[in-house]
């Protein structure tokens, strides 16, 4: 479902990543680990181009995304993103916020898009809170409003760019939860982490990146019980 | 002029003499209005798309309007009214269409430059992740910008904006050297038939204090609507409404 190959990505005379060779079938469930720093959340946002990748290639379903003659905004419908802080539009109500992306760019009609608003808030349980604005929710409750207004655009693929890392500890569960119920639902999932418990639990594959290189990789288990390279080791042992 | 004249001078001010010019004032005013907000409103057009344009990454939409800009906003207006009126306008339709055109126009090519600066500011002040999570979605930049980012920067446009506009009113007060009759120059041709030097000029300080007053006082009720919060103010319930239900 989704190639990455050879990804290469400097900022100036930094160089983030320095080739990576990836590959995420459909339905599965990639958690990315790493320090921070280690280049873990510029891969992922180099797969929807929000950054251009400096070298290599980069496929979701056999489209050639950081190609100039690629429609990027058509890609983006089908790659879903939730970001760390949030980035809900503040000057709308939570049902706007789901409502708007599938209105203006997919033209659905407006009481279809809030029909599927209204399914989607109930999945991640806030009916109520339809008609509030972000600055009225908690953390845990905007985090869940920006998985639905990833969702209502129906994407192929989920990317999760440490969704839990700026909540409140109470608050981390209500976030992982709908992101469990997601991949059991069978939605293809790229999630950057530092919820080991969570990568654990719900990954069907553990990456490891450290440098700009893809260090490791294997199921939970290989990972994070019988790691194999010193640095995953020195890395889990800091963070387990 | 020693302290005790200038004492006398002062308690022989005459304001009746003002009293019989008063059209002359009343139309001052108007016209300052008129052109102020006019310019003002067409600056405003002008100012968003020259902002826009200073933000893109286009250079032959970003030069020209960087060096539109920085060009209007180091010379001084007075020289900028008297090139339109004099050389621009003439040169292009062939005579002079008057210090109403010429004026208007001034001001609005002037308040642009100032008003683009505003809105790049307002614009750059938003957190990046508000374009990331429009494009993210699948919206191409000019939507996100219309639908997310605009809505959002307009509101912190708004404070800067007042200050724009009160001090054009002001600098509108330049448009006398092309004979338009603003506040400014009814004080002048006053002065002029009276020879009197405090009372028409203290009348135009006077009116153009009242109304910047009046605009300052317009600005604080738009600023206390758009306040910081998105959510809308509940309307207030009376003692009588809660009897009613």
């Amino acid at each position: 479902m989704i190639k990455i190959k050879g990804l290469k990505k400097s900022f100036g005379d930094l160089e983030v990543l320095k080739g990576i060779d990836l590959e995420i079938k459909e339905r599965e469930v990639v958690c990315i680990i790493g320090a921070s720093g280690s280049g873990k959340s510029t891969l992922l946002r180099c797969i929807n181009l929000l950054e251009e990748p400096t070298d290599g290639e980069v496929y979701i379903e056999d489209v050639k995304v950081n190609d100039p003659k690629t429609d990027i905004n058509k890609i983006r419908t089908d790659v879903g993103m939730v970001f760390q802080q949030f980035n809900l539009f503040p000057h709308m109500t939570v049902l706007d916020n789901i409502t708007i992306a599938p209105r203006k760019v997919k033209k659905v009609d407006e009481k279809e898009a809030e029909a599927l608003a209204y399914e989607l808030l109930a999945k991640v349980g806030l009916t109520d809170k339809a008609h509030n604005y972000p600055e009225q929710l908690s953390g845990g409750q905007m985090q869940r409003v920006a998985i639905a207004r990833a969702l209502a655009m129906k994407p192929k693929v989920m990317l999760f760019d440490e969704p839990t890392s700026a909540l409140d500890p109470e608050m981390v569960k209500e976030v992982l939860d709908v992101m469990k119920q997601l991949a059991q639902e069978g939605m293809t999932m790229v999630v950057v982490t530092h919820e080991m418990g969570f990568a654990r639990e719900v990954a069907d594959r553990v990456i490891f990146i450290d440098g700009g290189y893809l260090v490791e990789e294997g199921t939970p288990e290989e990972i994070f019980n019988n790691p194999k390279n010193e640095r995953t080791k020195a890395f889990l042992g800091k963070v387990l | 002029m020693s302290h005790i004249e200038f004492l006398a001078a002062f308690n022989a001010l005459d304001f009746g003499i003002i009293w019989n010019y008063r059209d002359l004032f009343i139309r001052g005013v108007w016209l300052t209005l008129r052109l102020t907000l006019l310019g003002f409103s067409l600056g405003l057009i002008l100012g968003i798309f020259l902002g826009l344009g200073r933000l893109s990454k286009r250079k032959w939409i970003y030069y020209p309007c960087k060096i539109y800009i920085d060009f209007i906003r180091g010379t001084p207006l007075l020289v900028q009214i008297l090139i339109i009126h004099t050389a621009l306008i003439p040169s292009i339709f062939g005579q002079s269409l008057g210090f109403f055109v010429s004026g208007a126009l001034a001001l609005t090519l002037n308040s642009g430059a100032y008003i683009a600066e505003i809105v790049r500011a307002g614009i750059q002040s938003l957190d990046k992740g508000q374009t990331e999570a429009a494009r993210s979605l699948g919206m191409p930049k000019g939507m996100a910008m219309r639908y997310i980012i605009l809505p959002q920067a307009i509101r912190r446009m708004v404070p800067p904006l007042g200050n724009e506009l009160i001090a054009l009113l002001k600098d509108s007060s330049l448009v006398t050297v092309i004979a338009a009759n603003d506040i400014l120059y009814a004080a002048k041709i006053v002065q002029g038939a009276t020879f009197k030097q405090w009372e028409p000029y203290l009348t135009a300080a006077l009116l153009y204090l009242l109304l910047t007053w009046l605009a300052s006082k317009l600005i604080a009720f738009i600023e206390k609507r758009f306040s910081t919060s998105y959510v809308p103010k509940k309307r207030r319930t009376t003692f009588a409404d809660q009897l009613k239900r």
